[in-house]
């Protein structure tokens, strides 16, 4: 994930009566990935993502979502954002395709455009046989997936979902992630919160975790992950049919490897990058009997658990 | 913003509440008319406005239709904006709203002006009908001036509406919860309509001038006082100078429409002045007011 950076906040600052609930924030979103706002209950996410939507003003410190600023032109970035709020609310006397098209014509949509737009949607986050029953009647799922597809009705740019999964099924929340995942194809750049961690880790490209309005960490997942587990580097897993104490040392001078464990038929590989196919040659030229190899898998919980502990 | 005020109108077309709330009116000026009926004929008619006095004669019992209006325009008013931005906070949908490219003020303001739309077509779909059928019923057609002093009503009573319309949307702005808004609005006619007029005013003025200036402090007595000149022609007494026993020396020629006018302009500006108060206050609370849920 490379993409240009298109959300960026300096600074950020946001007080309410006196307590700070977005304390000098700074965060990087990069265009067309999936990022991340994790953090436990107040550590001041939603209120992050409604200052970058400009629906409320920072005390300090600035952001830019796409080049605006959304405090100082919040029609154009409002343009371009999606927002799902958390408790997503309907008008309850229209019914379904009555809420969306109320914000297709807020949005300039021209009626059959969203017509056709509002079937597809409906389609695809599973309310389609209940787009025309009147939105008092849902229940709170339906009403969350309505409120996904409210939030992509005007194709944004930029999606900001506050806890999209909050009262679904299981089946409701692999439905809704994997639309989420699919988000970044059709062009739009995700920013969602949650603390549902395997969610998160999922779909998520890039995280940030806050506490207490700060961030504690940024980045990609995936050098998060090797950071959290093993210092920044890559685990590997060799396993051989039996043990034979003389392959640490021949695994030892592969190039980029940096420490070397045995347990029993098992090695543990410390390296830079993954190593496993030169790894494999060497265990095979030395003619070891090769059973599997793997690179250790790490989970957020590893992630988001290091940083707490170590606050 | 036309978009909203399309779905506010919709909205207040297929609510039960508004409903309810017209039908009532349409009872009440069917009672009106009645009550007219029976006692136009007793009165004697000297001033030739004949037509108008549809509009101002009580029967027996049932009151006349410019009671009956003074007594619901605020409901109505306040029924329309008590739960115009609470509704929406407390339902979730304010903040779904606002992150759509629309300006915030266009919120409030498209509520108001659906609103009052809302309450004029009420309010002169109530005089045609009172006016249609009286025709029927009296045979008297309605001279140009009568006309003219009917649309000055309708006027009077939009804008009278708005006030309390204004003074609700003002309090559902201040509150978070619809009951609450409902209440305190509904506490602030009871006060103005009653105790204020009624008892305290009376129980602290010890001069007639004190006690009209007292009394014109009220949104209700204001509206009262113009409603009479206008529809009474011959009616003088809301002027500062015809305070007291003067009045009783006084010939019953009916004023002209400038005269009548110029008594109850203060009225008249006062109320309207009220109204962009109260609008105004909601309009820089919303503005500045948190979105958060909280």
């Amino acid at each position: 994930m490379d993409g240009k950076i298109v959300i960026e906040t300096k600074e950020l600052t946001k007080n309410y009566d006196g307590v700070t609930v977005v304390d000098r924030l700074n965060l990087h979103i990069r265009e067309k990935e999936i990022f991340g706002l994790l953090g436990p209950n107040g550590a001041g996410k939603t209120t992050t993502i409604l200052m970058l939507l400009g629906l409320t003003e920072p005390a300090s410190g600035s952001a830019w979502v796409f080049g605006y600023n959304p405090t100082r032109e919040p029609l154009k970035v409002k343009r371009l954002a999606g927002y799902l709020p958390e408790n997503v609310g309907f008008y309850n006397n229209l019914t379904a395709r009555e809420n969306l098209m109320f914000i297709a014509e807020l949005n300039n949509i021209s009626r059959a455009e969203a017509n056709r737009k509002i079937d597809e949607l409906l389609e695809i986050v599973g309310i389609g046989e209940v787009a025309d029953s009147t939105v008092g009647k849902f229940s709170r799922g339906m009403k969350q997936r309505l409120g996904i597809a409210d939030a992509l009705i005007k194709n944004p740019k930029v999606a900001f979902l506050d806890e999209p999964t909050a009262g679904l099924d299981p089946e409701g929340i692999n439905q809704t992630l994997d639309l989420i995942a699919n988000l970044p194809q059709m062009g739009t750049t995700v920013v969602l919160s949650s603390h549902q961690l395997y969610q998160v880790q999922r779909v998520c490209h890039s995280i940030g975790i806050l506490s207490k309005g700060k961030t504690v960490v940024e980045g990609s997942l995936d050098q998060l992950g090797r950071e959290a587990l093993a210092g920044g580097n890559y685990r590997i897993e060799v396993e051989t049919a039996q043990p034979n104490p003389g392959l640490i040392d021949i695994v030892n001078k592969v190039p980029g490897v940096r420490k070397v464990e045995a347990k029993g038929n098992l090695l543990l590989v410390n390296a830079d990058s993954d190593l496993r196919a030169e790894i494999a040659k060497a265990v095979v030229q030395s003619n070891t009997p090769l059973i599997q190899m793997k690179i250790q898998e790490f989970s957020l919980d590893d992630i988001y658990m290091k940083y707490f502990k170590e606050d | 913003m036309i978009t909203i005020i399309r779905k506010e109108l919709a909205d207040y077309f297929t609510s039960i509440r508004i409903f309810i709330l017209f039908l009532l009116v349409l009872l009440a000026s069917a009672a009106a008319l009645y009550a007219s009926y029976q006692g136009i004929r007793g009165i004697e008619i000297t001033t030739g406005f004949v037509f108008l006095r549809l509009f101002t004669t009580s029967g027996d019992v049932i009151p006349s239709l410019v009671t009956f209006t003074a007594l619901f325009v605020p409901i109505i008013g306040i029924a329309l904006g008590f739960d115009a931005i609470n509704s929406e906070r407390s339902g979730g949908t304010l903040s779904r709203l606002l992150s759509q490219p629309v300006y915030r003020d266009n919120v409030i303001n498209a509520k108001f002006l659906a609103g009052i739309v809302t309450l004029s077509i009420m309010m002169a779909v109530t005089i045609l009908i009172v006016a249609g059928y009286g025709l029927r019923m009296i045979g008297v057609p309605p001279s140009a001036e009568e006309i003219i002093r009917l649309f000055l009503y309708l006027a009077l009573t939009i804008v009278y509406g708005a006030f309390w319309m204004g003074l609700a949307i003002l309090f559902s702005v201040l509150f978070r919860r619809i009951a609450t808004s409902l209440l305190s609005s509904l506490a602030l006619w009871l006060f103005f309509g009653f105790f204020y007029v009624n008892l305290i005013v009376p129980a602290i003025a010890k001069t007639t001038e004190i006690f009209l200036l007292l009394q014109r402090f009220s949104p209700n007595t204001l509206f009262q006082e113009a409603t009479t000149v206008l529809l009474l022609p011959q009616w003088r007494g809301a002027g500062i100078l015809t305070a007291g026993e003067e009045i009783a020396y006084m010939l019953l020629n009916p004023l002209s429409l400038g005269q009548s006018m110029l008594i109850i302009w203060p009225q008249l500006t006062s109320l309207i002045s009220l109204t962009v108060v109260c609008f105004a206050i909601s309009y820089v609370l919303f503005m500045r007011q948190e979105i958060r849920p909280t």
